[in-house]
């Protein structure tokens, strides 16, 4: 609407259209411009390519560490028997007590499986392999006590310790023992390369938007005059900066395609040196690719970051140009 | 329709470009503004389009005062004002049809309806078969012309030209004018910034003089009547 003469009919609204032709016409509108400035990219390909570079690159970091945790996960779920509970049972336990327990244990749903370990036998083994057998034959009692070496269903070292807190309640247990240490090594690292993974995506992810920034920055410079031309008569800084978002979007989007083509090469890469490894441990480890959710949500990230970095510029930057004139 | 009251526009530096100048320019009604180089012809015109403001005092157009208009509305402002500048203003890597569309892109147009306008206001102005070249490959008149073209495009009420003739032999000036008198007689109100003395005797308009920032007369100068 005109601001200065009440009536005056102003623009393509003025002209009578239904509601389906402007909603075509807006989409039509957008997706032109979109196009256009997918043509200013070309414009400008040394800058442009030197952006999309930098964005790709450094995403790349980020999202292999992602790929990182989440291999090592899968190595740290698919490993069973990874953690083993040892029960050592109270001096006094008799036969029945045992049998006792060996049926309550079973009974368990947590429990996987119950391997019982005589300490008579125990003591046998142990003078035959340690090489003290001599000494030991002068010990009356057996200070050995009997052990149970349960194996949980649920191996995660969380899972673990829960029932490893529960059978230390139990009446005959003396002292329950879990050996997770390696696999809660394992966690410590996986969360220690999270967190690492996430520190890295943010710093990553700032340095991103400044050089976005400073691109769309440039091309605003250079195209200081066309804008003032347009300012001039009458556009809006809205208006003027919606072909710079544009850009922004795009750059990002191809940085987001950058990203995860050095990111197929390099798995494709590491899953040869892998293989090496996995036939030497008979495991049936295979490397995880990216998921198409996983792209999706890539794309989604570098085109925000295209758009956002280049808002930042086209605020700081275009409203400054002043219409000189005359 | 164009109001000035006592308005002064001093430029930072503290040097006065305008000094208490009022003046009104009624609906419909066609003016000369002139005054020797420096007089302050292109800082009050300035002031219309809202490219400065002025110091003291206030603009009218069509009774709304300027003072009002905020940041956010200006570009609205302008949209009404049809402006040719003196140093044209094209966008060089653009045809000259993009160049007289602008206006109309900005306001949403496109397809035909916008075609239709721009070939009508090229027409206008003589240079249908330039559309397609680039500014640079026009001489300064029709340079000039295209900025005429593009300022009359969406056809605002008042029309606005910083020394339109100033590249262009006495014979073109003559048909340029004729246009601005065309739009004047459809009810446009122009006000035409020259110091083409020659052309202001001939064409006997209503003429305000500036002289070092300051209205020294307002009404008809007649190169005769002068002497
Ligand atoms: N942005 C500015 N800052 C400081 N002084 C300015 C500015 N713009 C114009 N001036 C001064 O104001 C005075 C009037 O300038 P203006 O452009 O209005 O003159 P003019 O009448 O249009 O002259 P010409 O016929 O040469 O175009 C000049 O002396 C000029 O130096
Ligand atoms: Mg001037």
């Amino acid at each position: 609407m005109s601001i200065l003469f009440q009536g005056r009919a102003t623009g393509a609204t003025a002209v009578k259209q239904n509601l389906w032709n402007r909603f075509v016409m807006f989409w039509v509108h957008h997706v032109r411009q979109a196009i256009t400035s997918l043509g200013e990219i070309w414009l400008t390909p040394a800058s442009s390519l030197l952006t999309v570079a930098v964005l790709g690159v450094s995403l790349t970091l980020p999202v292999t560490l992602h790929l990182m945790v989440k291999n090592l996960q899968q190595v740290s779920s698919s490993i069973d028997q990874a953690a083993q509970i040892s029960l050592f049972l109270k001096a006094d336990t008799n036969e029945t007590q045992i049998a006792e327990l060996i049926a309550l244990l079973q009974a368990n749903p947590e429990v996987a499986d119950v391997q019982f370990i005589d300490k008579g036998q125990a003591l046998a083994e142990f003078t035959a392999e340690s090489g003290f057998g001599e000494a030991f034959s002068y010990i009356e009692d057996n200070p050995l006590p009997h052990v149970m070496l349960v194996s949980p269903k649920n191996t995660s070292s969380l899972a673990a310790s829960a029932l490893l807190d529960a059978l230390k309640q139990e009446r005959y247990v003396e002292l329950a023992k879990l050996d997770i240490g390696w696999l809660e090594r394992l966690d410590a690292i996986v969360s220690l390369v999270r967190q690492v993974a996430m520190a890295v995506a943010l710093l990553l992810m700032i340095a991103v938007l400044l050089v976005v920034g400073n691109t769309i920055r440039l091309m605003i410079l250079t195209k200081k005059d066309e804008i003032e031309v347009m300012k001039l008569v009458g556009a809006t800084n809205s208006y003027i900066q919606r072909p710079f978002l544009y850009t922004g979007i795009w750059l990002g989007f191809f940085g987001g395609i950058l990203t995860f083509l050095i990111e197929e090469l390099l798995l494709w890469w590491l899953k040869h040196a892998i293989r090496g490894v996995t036939q030497l441990y008979e495991s049936s480890f295979s490397l995880q690719p990216m998921s198409l959710a996983e792209l999706g949500y890539l794309l989604l990230v570098a085109i925000s970051l295209g758009f956002f970095g280049s808002l930042l510029a086209v605020r700081r930057n275009i409203s400054q140009i002043e219409a000189t004139g005359l | 329709m164009l109001r000035f009251e006592q308005v002064t526009k001093s430029y930072s530096g503290g040097f006065v470009a305008l000094d208490r100048v009022s003046f009104h320019l009624e609906k419909g009604e066609m003016a000369f503004l002139t005054g020797h180089s420096g007089a302050g012809k292109s800082t009050l015109l300035k002031l219309i389009s809202l490219i400065e403001r002025p110091t003291t005092g206030k603009v009218f157009i069509n009774g709304v005062d300027l003072s009002r208009v905020n940041r956010g509305q200006v570009p609205y402002v302008r949209r009404d004002i049809g402006m040719i500048f003196q140093n044209h203003k094209l966008l060089m890597n653009h045809s000259v049809f993009d160049n007289v569309a602008l206006p109309l892109v900005i306001e949403g147009f496109s397809g035909k309806d916008m075609t239709k306008r721009v070939h009508a206001a090229l027409d206008k102005v003589g240079l249908l078969d330039k559309v397609r070249c680039l500014p640079h490959t026009l001489s300064g008149g029709e340079q000039q012309r295209v900025g005429i073209a593009r300022a009359v495009v969406n056809r605002p009420p008042l029309l606005l030209a910083d020394e339109p003739t100033g590249n262009l032999d006495p014979d073109l000036s003559k048909d340029i004018m004729n246009v601005f008198e065309a739009f004047n007689q459809v009810g446009v109100s122009v006000l035409i910034a020259s110091h083409d003395l020659s052309l202001l005797a001939r064409m006997r308009y209503r003429t305000l003089t500036l002289k070092n920032g300051r209205m020294i007369n307002d009404g008809l100068t007649y190169s005769g009547a002068d002497e």
